[in-house]
C-alpha cells in the first residue's frame, strides 16, 4: 500500500512490537494516550492504544536519561527505541551516545550488546539554529555506531526494521520535510511509495541508484537525495544524464556503489545538508581521491550547506542550505572541467 | 577539610553504627571479610605493581572503601546488576568477576576480563552482572535506570546497585537517572561512596547540601546516611534497598561515608588532606572494624581469620604470576568488537 515515512516508519516500529515482546519505544510525548502527541512529528501515533503506555513511554525532559536508559535497557535484554523531538537535541547525550553506547561492546571485549535505535528528526525547517542541523554525517566519525538516513517510505520500513532487530547502537536520521502525514511542513516534500505488507528488511550498506544516468554520479542523502533528482530531471532537458545514488546509510557506506558508477561517468558531485567542512561528503571524496582517482576526468564537486549556523529568515535559510540550482551548477561545473 | 567539618561528616556515621550491630551468620560474616580482604590484598599488590612499572596506564583505586562494595552486593545474585565507576575493583571483586579476569586486565593480557580492551577503569563480566565499569562520572546513572526498567518491564525481581561517587552527585547525569528510576519505581539502588573529595576537591566546596541522601527527597525516594566502614552497617541499609527495589516500590539513595586510603589516582600526593585526618579514618579501617566485630561476637578466632589472610594472598601471588605469563593481546585485535561479533565461544 502506499505509506508515508511517517506511516512506514510506524508500520515498522508497530511490526517489531508486534514480533518481539522487547521492542519498545521511549522519549518525550512519544504516547498519545491522555491527550499526548504520539511524538513531535506523529511518528509513535496510535501505537500506545495497540501495546499499551508502557511499551511507548513518556519520558521526562531528560535527553541523558533517554539515551542513558536505552543504553542500559539494551544492556538488560531490551531492544528500546529511543526518540529525540529534534536531532538538534543529541548533543543533550552526546556521553551516553558517544562514550556509552558505542563503546560498551568494544570496552568489555565483545561480551555486551547494546542492541538501540535512537530516532532523529533532521533538516532545516525555519525552527532557526538549534531545530534544524543536520548531524548525520557527525555520528559517521565515533566508531560503534551505525548511521542509517531513509529518503523514500519504503527504505524507511525497510531499514528500520533492520536496526530494531541489529544488535548494536544505530541513529535513524528522519528529515522533517520529507515525514508527510498529518503535519506536513511548509516546503515538505512528502514522499510517498508502494510499501509492502509483508515483513521486509533492506540490509544496511546498500545503496540505491534512483536514476541511471551516464555523463554524472550525483550522491545525496534525506532531502538531498530529492533535490538531486529534481536537478537530474532539469539537467535531462539539456541532455545531460546523470546517476543519482542515495547511500541511504552512511555506516555503513556503500563505496561500491559509487565507485561502479564512477567508472561509467568519471565525474562526481556529492550533496548534503550538513556543513561543508568535514561532512561525510569529505569523507566519500577523500575515499575516491585516494582509492579511485584514475578513474576520474574532473575535480570532485561538494554541494553543502555553508559552514554557518541554520538562520531563520527563509531567504537566509534557502540560501545557506542546497538547492537544486547549486545542484544543477555543481553538475555543470564537474562536465565543464 | 576542617575538624568541624570532618565531625559533622561523621556524626551521622556514629549514630548509624549504634544501631547497627545485628550479626550476620558465621559463614556469611567471613564470606565479607574475605571479600574485603581480596579487596585490600588486590589494591595493595596493585599500587606496588604499578609503581614497579609493571602495569600500563592509571590506577583508581578503592582499598579503604572495602565495606561499601561487599556490604552492598554480597546478597546479590549473578542476575542481579552492578555498574561501577573509574574507581571499579572493589565493586567488580565483591560482585564475582574473577581475579585472575581483574589482574591479567591489569596487566592489559589477553586473557584479562575485558580481553585488555577495557583496562583498569571499565573491568567488568556481564556474566556475573557487572557491566562495564564507567570512567565517565555520573554516566552509570542514567544507566542503571535503564536496566531496572528492562527488569521491571521482564518482570523480573532482579535489582541493579549503581556506585558513584560524591562527586557524581553534582551531574545532570545523576539528576536525569535518578528522577526517572523514582518516578517509574525501578529497582535501582544508588549507592553513593562519599569518600569526601572529587579528585582533589573537597564535598563540602561544591554543594550547600551537606548529606547527599537529603538530595533523595528531591526525587520523592528514601535516602539514608550509612556508615561506610562498617560493612554490617552497609549490608544492613542495603537489605532494606534491596527489598525495596524487588519489591516493586522503587529506588533508594543510600550515602555510603568512607575515605579512599590511597590518592585519587597514580600522581595524587594527597596535598588537599591531613595524615591527621587519614590517620583518623585509619582507625576506623573498615577491615580493622569487622574483624574486631567478629572476634567480640566470637564469630571466629584471631587464628581462623588470619588463615584467611594468608589464603587470600597465596591467590593474589598466583594471580599475578598467571597474569605474568599470560598472552598479550594481538595487536591487531584492536579491530575487532567495534561491533557486536556474536557471543564469544566458551
Amino acid at each position: 500500500m502506499k505509506m508515508t515515512i511517517v506511516e512506514a516508519l510506524r508500520s515498522a516500529i508497530a511490526d517489531e512490537m508486534r514480533r518481539d515482546e522487547t521492542v519498545f519505544c521511549l522519549g518525550e510525548d512519544v504516547c498519545d494516550l491522555e491527550g499526548g502527541y504520539g511524538g513531535a512529528f506523529a511518528v509513535t501515533k496510535n501505537l500506545a492504544k495497540e501495546f499499551g503506555a508502557d511499551r511507548v513511554l513518556n519520558t521526562p525532559i531528560s535527553e541523558i536519561l533517554i539515551t542513558g536508559a536505552a543504553v542500559g535497557a539494551a544492556m538488560a535484554g531490551m531492544r528500546p527505541i529511543a526518540d529525540l523531538q529534534y536531532g538538534d537535541f543529541l548533543f543533550c547525550c552526546m556521553d551516553q551516545l558517544v562514550n556509552q553506547a558505542a563503546k560498551m561492546s568494544y570496552m568489555s571485549g565483545g561480551k555486551v550488546k547494546v542492541p538501540m535505535v535512537m530516532r532523529a528528526p533532521v533538516g532545516a525547517t525555519t525552527r532557526g539554529a538549534q531545530h534544524a542541523q543536520s548531524l548525520e554525517g557527525f555520528f559517521t566519525r565515533v566508531p560503534g555506531l551505525k548511521v542509517i538516513c531513509p529518503s523514500t517510505a519504503y527504505d524507511a520500513k525497510g531499514l528500520l526494521k533492520t536496526a530494531i532487530r541489529d544488535d548494536n547502537p544505530v541513529l535513524c536520521f528522519e528529515h522533517k520535510l520529507l515525514y508527510g502525514g498529518a503535519r506536513v511542513e511548509a516546503g515538505g516534500i512528502s514522499p510517498t511509495s508502494e510499501v509492502p505488507e509483508d515483513d521486509y528488511v533492506i540490509p544496511f550498506g546498500e545503496a540505491a541508484v534512483r536514476r541511471e544516468g551516464k555523463d554524472v554520479t550525483v550522491v545525496g542523502n534525506l532531502l538531498m537525495a530529492h533535490r538531486a533528482m529534481e536537478a537530474a530531471a532539469l539537467l535531462e532537458k539539456e541532455g545531460v544524464s546523470c546517476e543519482v545514488i542515495d547511500p541511504r546509510t552512511l555506516v555503513p557506506f556503500d563505496y561500491e556503489t559509487v565507485v561502479r558508477s564512477l567508472e561509467k561517468t568519471s565525474r562526481l558531485v556529492i550533496v548534503h545538508e550538513d556543513t561543508y567542512s568535514n561532512g561525510w561528503g569529505a569523507q566519500l571524496a577523500a575515499y575516491v581521491a585516494e582509492r579511485e582517482l584514475y578513474l576520474l576526468d574532473a575535480p570532485i564537486q561538494r554541494v553543502a550547506t555553508y559552514d554557518v549556523p541554520i538562520p531563520f529568515a527563509p531567504v537566509m535559510e534557502n540560501f545557506a542550505v542546497p538547492s537544486t540550482e547549486r545542484i544543477v551548477k555543481a553538475v555543470r561545473t564537474v562536465l565543464d572541467s | 577539610m576542617s575538624k568541624a567539618e570532618i565531625g559533622e561528616a561523621t556524626r551521622g556515621v556514629a549514630k548509624a553504627v549504634a544501631h547497627a550491630r545485628l550479626l550476620p551468620s558465621r559463614e556469611k560474616a567471613l564470606g565479607m571479610y574475605e571479600r574485603m580482604v581480596l579487596i585490600r590484598k588486590y589494591e595493595e599488590r596493585i599500587y606496588y605493581l604499578f609503581l614497579e612499572g609493571s602495569m600500563p596506564g592509571s590506577i583508581h583505586q578503592s582499598h579503604g572503601q572495602e565495606a561499601c562494595a561487599v556490604g552492598m552486593l554480597y546478597d546479590l545474585g549473578p542476575d542481579d546488576y552492578m555498574v561501577s565507576t573509574h574507581r571499579p575493583a572493589g565493586h567488580d571483586l565483591a560482585k564475582g568477576v574473577s581475579l585472575q579476569g581483574m589482574m591479567s586486565e591489569m596487566f592489559a593480557k589477553a586473557n584479562g576480563c575485558c580481553n585488555g580492551k577495557g583496562g583498569a577503569m571499565h573491568t567488568g563480566d556481564i556474566a556475573v552482572g557487572a557491566l562495564p565499569a564507567n570512567a565517565i562520572v555520573g554516566g552509570n546513572i542514567p544507566i542503571a535506570a535503564g536496566v531496572g526498567l528492562a527488569f521491571k518491564m521482564q518482570k523480573k525481581r532482579n535489582v541493579i546497585v549503581a556506585f558513584f561517587g560524591d562527586g557524581a552527585s553534582n551531574e545532570g547525569a545523576f539528576h536525569e537517572g535518578a528522577n526517572a528510576a523514582a518516578l517509574w519505581d525501578l529497582p535501582v539502588i544508588l549507592a553513593c561512596e562519599n569518600n569526601l573529595y572529587g579528585a582533589s576537591t573537597p564535598y563540602s566546596k561544591t554543594s550547600r547540601v551537606l548529606n547527599i541522601a537529603d538530595r533523595a527527597a528531591a526525587y520523592g525516594m528514601p535516602g539514608e546516611v550509612v556508615d561506610g566502614q562498617d560493612v554490617l552497617a552497609v549490608n544492613e541499609a542495603a537489605t532494606r534497598a534491596i527489598g525495596r527495589a524487588r519489591r516493586g516500590e522503587g529506588p533508594t539513595l543510600l550515602e555510603l561515608k568512607t575515605y579512599r586510603i590511597g590518592g585519587h589516582s597514580r600522581s595524587d600526593a594527597r596535598a588537599y588532606r591531613t595524615r591527621d585526618e587519614e590517620a583518623a579514618w585509619a582507625a576506623r579501617d573498615p577491615i580493622l572494624l569487622l574483624r574486631k566485630a567478629l572476634l567480640e561476637a566470637r564469630l571466629a578466632d584471631a587464628a581462623t581469620l588470619d588463615a584467611i589472610d594468608e589464603k587470600v594472598e597465596r591467590e593474589v601471588d598466583q594471580s599475578v604470576e598467571v597474569a605474568k605469563a599470560s598472552p598479550d593481546p594481538l595487536p591487531e585485535d584492536a579491530l575487532k568488537n567495534v561491533y557486536w561479533e556474536g557471543a564469544a565461544q566458551p
